[in-house]
């Protein structure tokens, strides 16, 4: 969907970017993590060409995207950074409704937009189609940016640090919401993060970046197992590599037949929870439901391999 | 039984009766209550003059004013004092205030008609210090009333606009008629109107011109620092020109173009008259119009901008649908001081053949005759506070939208 081929940027004498080769599958999630001044932003800025590569080409569905007028090429692509960036003397759904009025479209599409978006971000359309930015709270405005960032349905969303500014709490909550409509809508992303958690958590791949240059590419999974560098080793901490991992995937794969006691836990709870819970009960193992349904049980034995190496 | 030890004891300036009054005291009205006292019982009131530039007879309230409407007058203004000097609603505080200015309006008619001998065509009688020390007391006292009540946009003007027609009717009514710069004007009334127009004209205009020169070229500068710091150096030295000095550095090229230029003339372009006022007057106001610019686009957010650019904005759009509106209030606000600046400065044409209200004050000035000076300058202050009033609601307007916060 995305290709970058040997792309370069130079301020001056200092290269932010040195030629960097990346491919991002249609309906994947990309994250690009590095430390502040490592490229990865100006590396995600490059896509919509909000910054021109000095060198290399970025091809969008095959297409050079220096084919098309940048203000052409950003309507098509979704843009939501941190801080929101909303426009403070336009309400809500006149936020929302930028893209597509730059598109064209009519009053009663964009209308029905508006109304889905709202609702997609569990936000009441008739409480808050007509606030200003300065009447939501933090993570609202986070929301309505990330809405106004897929109002046109765009095929490609990129996000700088969407979720730099909220606490903790409101942060897990936006990004389960992220995956959920990531998952419906088949958008390919890409996601600049300083917070390797949150790229471990919502990439499909990650690309770590280090002062401008890219220096491991790949699944969550294989990241923790083999650190290209130790710089990409000092990102992912010392001694959680093992948590992480089995943060990566869920107990549904591990249950086999046969009792356990106490309350069930979900098919889609993360390995790491699960093996948490079975601490925290004192049970060796722990019965696995699906919508209400038992499924069998999965045993810590089971859960603790998953921190194996890869 | 009785009230508790603690609280009978409770220490503090509450429990001495000094500090309880000290307390209640407003410390605002209490100022404005001592100066209207001083201004009305320690200096005179009017001063009294057999002809246009005799010297004068000051006379105090008592003296300047029948019984009856001496003792209406220091008795309801000695009363709005004592109002002021309490901490009361704000709405009392501008009624306080808006008596006593109406109670000085009606001194200086009475005054007038009392010592103005029947029939008498020559002799003079102006208000003195202490009644224009206490009309502008009273007029702080009404406006720091109105300004506590935190009034919207429309009630503002709407204030304006009773101001205005109250003023407009005791004109007409000839109350004020036996009162000096009255009797300037019915000796000016055939070219006043026309004076006033010009005057008013003069101001919007350079003001217009300022503004169609100042914000593109601020726009067009503030991206590239060096002409941003060049647009701003060469207009703060525009500034620091006396104004006298400029006319005069116009007049030879002006001059010029007029004779050159052909259909020039035709134009008005001359060294002396409206052309070099309205050019000097726009020269002043480019500075405030285009640093305003600057500060109102410097104070868009920069992720408002990103994000601007990043939906898709093309460089206009970006320019008339988020940077200008967001500017807008601090643009507003530099054209609101350049237009009160220059409604003053238009004075200053009269000087130059321009015309407008300063052609009463240097007349006045040359006559030696001071209330031909106030009928120039009175109106002159009127309109730069009427358009203050004006532009500080427009101001208000443009921030409205997205202004208000999470109840």
């Amino acid at each position: 969907m995305i290709a970058l081929t040997g792309v370069s940027r130079v301020f001056g004498a200092r290269a932010v970017v040195s030629n960097v080769s990346l491919k991002v599958e249609a309906g994947t999630i990309l994250t690009i993590v590095g430390t502040s001044g490592s490229g990865k932003t100006t590396l995600l800025r490059m896509i919509n060409r909000l910054v021109e590569p000095s060198a290399g080409t970025v091809r969008i569905a095959g297409r050079d995207i220096r084919d098309v007028p940048p203000h052409i090429l950003r309507r098509g692509i979704g843009y939501a950074i941190q801080g929101h960036g909303l426009f403070p003397h336009r309400t809500v759904a006149e936020n929302i409704a930028v893209v597509p009025r730059l598109l064209g479209w009519d009053r009663r599409r964009i209308a029905a937009r508006v109304d889905a978006l709202l609702a997609l971000f569990h936000l009441d359309p008739g409480a808050y189609r007509d606030r200003f930015p300065a009447a939501l709270s933090g993570g609202e405005q986070q929301r309505i940016g990330v809405a106004r960032a897929l109002a046109a349905e765009p095929p490609v969303l990129l996000m700088d640090e969407p979720f730099g500014a909220l606490d903790p709490i409101i942060r897990g909550q936006a990004q389960a919401d992220l995956l959920a409509i990531q998952r419906r809508t088949g958008t390919t992303v890409v996601l600049v993060t300083h917070d390797m958690d949150e790229a471990l958590h919502l990439g499909d791949r990650i690309a770590v970046m280090d002062r401008g240059r890219l220096v491991q590419e790949a699944a969550p999974a294989a990241l923790i197992g083999a650190p290209a560098t130790d710089f990409v080793r000092a990102l992912l901490g010392r001694g959680d590599r093992a948590f992480q991992l089995m943060a990566l995937s869920v107990v549904d794969d591990l249950v086999e037949p046969g009792p356990a006691p106490g309350e069930p836990i979900p098919a889609g709870t993360s390995v790491r929870a699960a093996l948490a819970e079975s601490l925290w009960s004192q049970r060796p193992a722990l019965p696995v439901s699906r919508d209400g349904v038992l499924l069998g049980r999965v045993t810590r034995t089971a859960l603790e391999a998953q921190g194996a190496r890869p | 039984m009785g009230e508790p030890f603690a609280t009978r004891m409770r220490p503090g300036p509450d429990a001495r009766p000094a500090g309880r009054i000290l307390a209640g005291l407003d410390p605002m009205g209490t100022v404005f209550a001592g100066l209207l006292s001083l201004s009305l019982l320690a200096l005179p009131l009017m001063i009294e003059r057999p002809n246009r530039i005799a010297a004068g007879t000051s006379l105090m309230a008592w003296s300047a004013l029948p019984a009856a409407a001496a003792l209406a007058v220091l008795g309801i203004v000695g009363f709005a004092a004592a109002l002021l000097t309490l901490r009361v609603a704000p709405s009392v505080r501008l009624a306080a205030g808006a008596s006593a200015l109406l109670l000085l309006g009606l001194a200086a008619g009475w005054a007038a008609d009392h010592l103005t001998p029947p029939g008498d065509r020559y002799s003079r009688v102006s208000p003195d210090a202490g009644w224009w020390l206490a009309f502008v007391v009273a007029g702080l006292a009404a406006g720091d009333g109105l300004a506590r009540l935190r009034p919207g946009p429309g009630t503002r003007i709407a204030a304006l606009a009773a101001v205005t027609v109250l003023a407009g009717l005791a004109l007409r009514s000839g109350f004020w008629d036996n009162l000096s710069i009255m009797r300037e004007y019915a000796g000016h009334s055939d070219t006043f109107g026309r004076e006033v127009r010009i005057h008013i004209g003069l101001a919007l205009s350079s003001v217009t011109v300022a503004a169609l020169i100042g914000i593109p070229a601020a726009i067009l500068a503030r991206p590239v620092p060096a002409l941003r710091r060049t647009l701003l150096g060469f207009l703060n030295i525009l500034q620091t020109i006396p104004s006298m000095a400029l006319f005069g550095m116009l007049i030879a090229p002006l001059a010029w173009i007029g004779r050159s230029v052909p259909g020039a003339a035709e134009l008005g372009i001359a060294g002396i008259g409206p052309a070099p006022a309205l050019v000097a007057l726009s020269a002043y106001a480019l500075l405030p119009v285009a640093a305003a610019t600057v500060a109102g686009l410097d104070a868009v957010p920069g992720p408002v901008r990103d994000a601007a650019q990043g939906v898709g904005m093309t460089g206009r759009q970006r320019l008339f649908q988020v940077d200008l509106p967001l500017a807008l209030p601090a643009l507003l606000t530099g054209i609101r001081i350049v237009l009160v600046q220059n409604i003053g400065l238009a004075v200053i044409a009269g000087l130059v053949g321009g015309g407008g209200l300063g052609v009463f004050v240097f007349q006045g000035i040359s006559q030696n005759a001071g209330d031909l000076v106030l009928l120039g300058a009175l109106p002159t202050v009127a309109l730069a506070s009427g358009s203050a009033v004006l532009l500080d609601a427009a101001i208000a307007v443009s921030r409205g939208r997205g202004a208000e916060r999470a109840p």
